[in-house]
């Protein structure tokens, strides 16, 4: 076991930045997931804690050691694919073995080992089949026990459930919790799925454009997105912002047009009495069965959602109104995008 | 005439030109093999005949006159040798060139394949000279080199196609299994792209046994080949249609029957990738 540190990491791609001086330290057994945009160099990053990809700039420490220079099987780590990488022509014995035989471990010693693997996987009984009889879930088992039995300090997942169907998926998430839970091993997790950083992380690495926006545990992220970016990714339905002027004239909640405010749809509820803080238009409904998503558009045109428990239908097409308690306020630097402390918004 | 109908007809059309066009290329070898069963008159007859007593004679002939065993040992060798040592070379010069191309290797690629446009003729002089030198005409080892030099190119382009076929992250996941480069190739990219090695190299000694310019003017008893018989029976003592037919039979009958063993491996193989 062993913790990560990263030190002012960069990419290029000949003269294309990719990843621009990322520092983090990860410690021993702990969870990260890196979240992200596609094209937010998570992956990147990913790969250059693997090996797989050079370093152009800034160090990356294993365990200790700087692993810049280090072939990818000796820096300690074990990365399962977003495609699951088997090889197609072994069996899902020889696939989980090969990394072992690599390194010339002894023939009973590799045996012990996969059986072992094979066992906290329920693969027992596929070990004799070849990758391509098997399903996506399985597929994704034996990559998932490939890297078991090398016993690495480090797990690497690059998006490793965005092959798999919706029921797959929440089924291999929670199994990849179970996991971390019985091996204690540190762990990073790249996905471009919120609901999978937030399930699975001790701690979510927000990146965008090959920087990190913002590194904390789920809920602080949740309750405290330190920018717009982050205060959309996170939570879904994304976060809603109100302009100024979107802001119903005899509200409590003043402030001036320099700030933008934040409110995310579970945290509006509908209100009959004048003044509330934002009306709009009900334009759809979606039902969800134990919730519905409504959404409506202001006076001055601005979008935004409301999750209720009751869908209302009667609504559709008039005008409703909410609001919301000023702890469950975000307030934003409309140019800059940074949060505000909440003393942006006076209540009259 | 409905759609149907339409469609039907383009199908039976197109069936048609495909044994028509299959016909003319089977057609020579077929009237080969049948005048090599001919005696000399009945294969000069004019009509042609169809119908005829067949008979062994030619085959007989050849083995009596000429060390038939001994040039198709030297075809197999040379072939099979040559087919060998551009394999050696062209699978990691191929597996540079697919899993870590730099900018200048499509350059490098079609370079390798502008070599073919040379006339071979024009490199036989400095070639014979060379051999000459180093005491190594009508010997099997120059006809390997020069075979394998000869087909290089291909081979390397060929194999080329069929790595870039292979995923990135299955060679990825092996480097992060801590394989060796001469392992990788030998356990995961050769396996993976079996049908296209398999295919290669089977086109590459198919290639190599019907060779004849460098081996007709690189070697005479000892190290000829099947081709430099054959030509041999053309030229110095004139025109014996059904020896010659006799001879030439013989000289593709081994390959004919390689590639009817390894037809599926070949069709396989030069369509690989192209359904995916």
């Amino acid at each position: 076991m062993a913790n990560v540190k990263i030190r002012d990491l960069r990419k290029s791609f000949g003269s294309v930045g990719v990843v621009h001086g990322v520092d983090l330290d990860i410690e021993d057994g702990e969870f990260v997931v890196f979240v992200g945009p596609s094209g937010c160099g998570k992956t990147t990053l990913l790969r250059m804690i693997a090996g797989l990809d050079d370093i152009t700039d800034g160090t990356v420490e294993i365990g200790g050691t700087v692993v810049n220079d280090v072939a990818p099987s000796r820096r300690g780590v074990a990365m399962v694919f977003q495609t699951y990488a088997l090889y197609p022509h072994m069996t899902v014995y020889k696939n989980m073995a090969f990394g072992l035989k690599q390194a010339k471990t002894p023939k009973d010693e590799i045996d012990r080992l996969v059986r072992a693997a094979a066992e906290v996987l329920q693969i027992t009984d596929y070990l004799d089949r070849s990758p391509k009889n098997l399903s996506g879930g399985q597929r994704q088992r034996v990559a998932i026990g490939r890297a078991i039995v090398r016993a690495p300090e480090v797990f690497l997942f690059d998006e490793p459930l965005s092959n798999l169907d919706a029921a797959l998926r929440v089924q291999t998430r929670i199994e990849i919790a179970r996991l971390h839970e019985r091996l204690g091993t540190t762990m990073i997790y790249v996905t471009h799925d919120q609901v999978e950083a937030m399930t699975l992380a001790d701690r979510i690495v927000v990146l965008r454009d090959g920087q990190i926006e913002q590194v904390g545990v789920p809920m602080a992220l949740y309750e405290r997105p330190q920018n717009m970016f982050v205060a959309q990714f996170i939570g879904s339905p994304k976060m809603n912002f109100f302009r100024n002027s979107d802001i119903d004239a005899g509200s409590r909640a003043r402030f001036n047009h320099e700030t933008t405010l934040g409110v995310r749809p579970e945290h509006l509820r509908i209100c009959d009495q004048e003044p509330a803080l934002v009306s709009g238009r009900l334009e759809l409904i979606e039902q969800f069965g134990e919730y519905a998503l409504a959404y409506l558009i202001t006076d001055e045109g601005t979008e935004f959602t409301v999750k209720l428990d009751l869908p209302p239908f009667d609504y559709v097409g008039k005008r409703m109104s909410f609001d919301t308690s000023i702890q469950l306020m975000h307030t934003f630097d409309t140019k800059t995008g940074e949060r505000i402390r909440q003393q942006g918004i006076q209540r009259g | 005439m409905n759609d149907t109908q339409r469609a039907l007809w383009s199908e039976r059309a197109a069936i048609t030109a495909a044994w028509v066009a299959g016909i003319l290329m089977f057609f020579p070898i077929f009237w080969m093999a049948l005048t090599s069963f001919k005696t000399e008159l009945e294969a000069i007859a004019v009509p042609p005949t169809i119908i005829f007593d067949p008979t062994l004679e030619n085959f007989s002939l050849i083995q009596e006159r000429t060390d038939y065993t001994g040039f198709a040992w030297n075809s197999i060798i040379t072939s099979v040798g040559g087919t060998a040592l551009a394999m050696a070379i062209a699978v990691p010069a191929a597996y540079a060139m697919a899993f870590f191309p730099g900018r200048r290797t499509k350059d490098v690629l079609l370079w390798m394949l502008s070599t073919k446009m040379l006339p071979a003729v024009g490199v036989l002089m400095p070639i014979y000279l060379i051999s000459q030198k180093l005491g190594l005409l009508d010997t099997r080892i120059v006809l390997v080199v020069i075979y394998a030099m000869i087909n290089l190119p291909i081979v390397i382009w060929l194999l080329f196609t069929y790595f870039r076929e292979i995923p990135k992250e299955i060679l990825e996941a092996s480097r992060m299994d801590g394989t060796s480069t001469f392992n990788e190739i030998v356990e995961i990219v050769i396996p993976l792209s079996w049908g296209g090695v398999a295919s290669t190299a089977l086109l590459s000694i198919v290639l190599l046994w019907n060779e004849a310019f460098w081996s007709i003017n690189l070697t005479s008893s000892d190290a000829g080949t099947l081709t430099a018989l054959v030509a041999s029976f053309s030229s110095p003592e004139g025109l014996f249609w059904s020896k010659l037919s006799a001879v030439s039979t013989a000289a593709c009958a081994p390959i004919v029957v390689l590639g009817w063993f390894c037809q599926k491996q070949l069709v396989q193989g030069l369509t690989f990738g192209a359904v995916k």
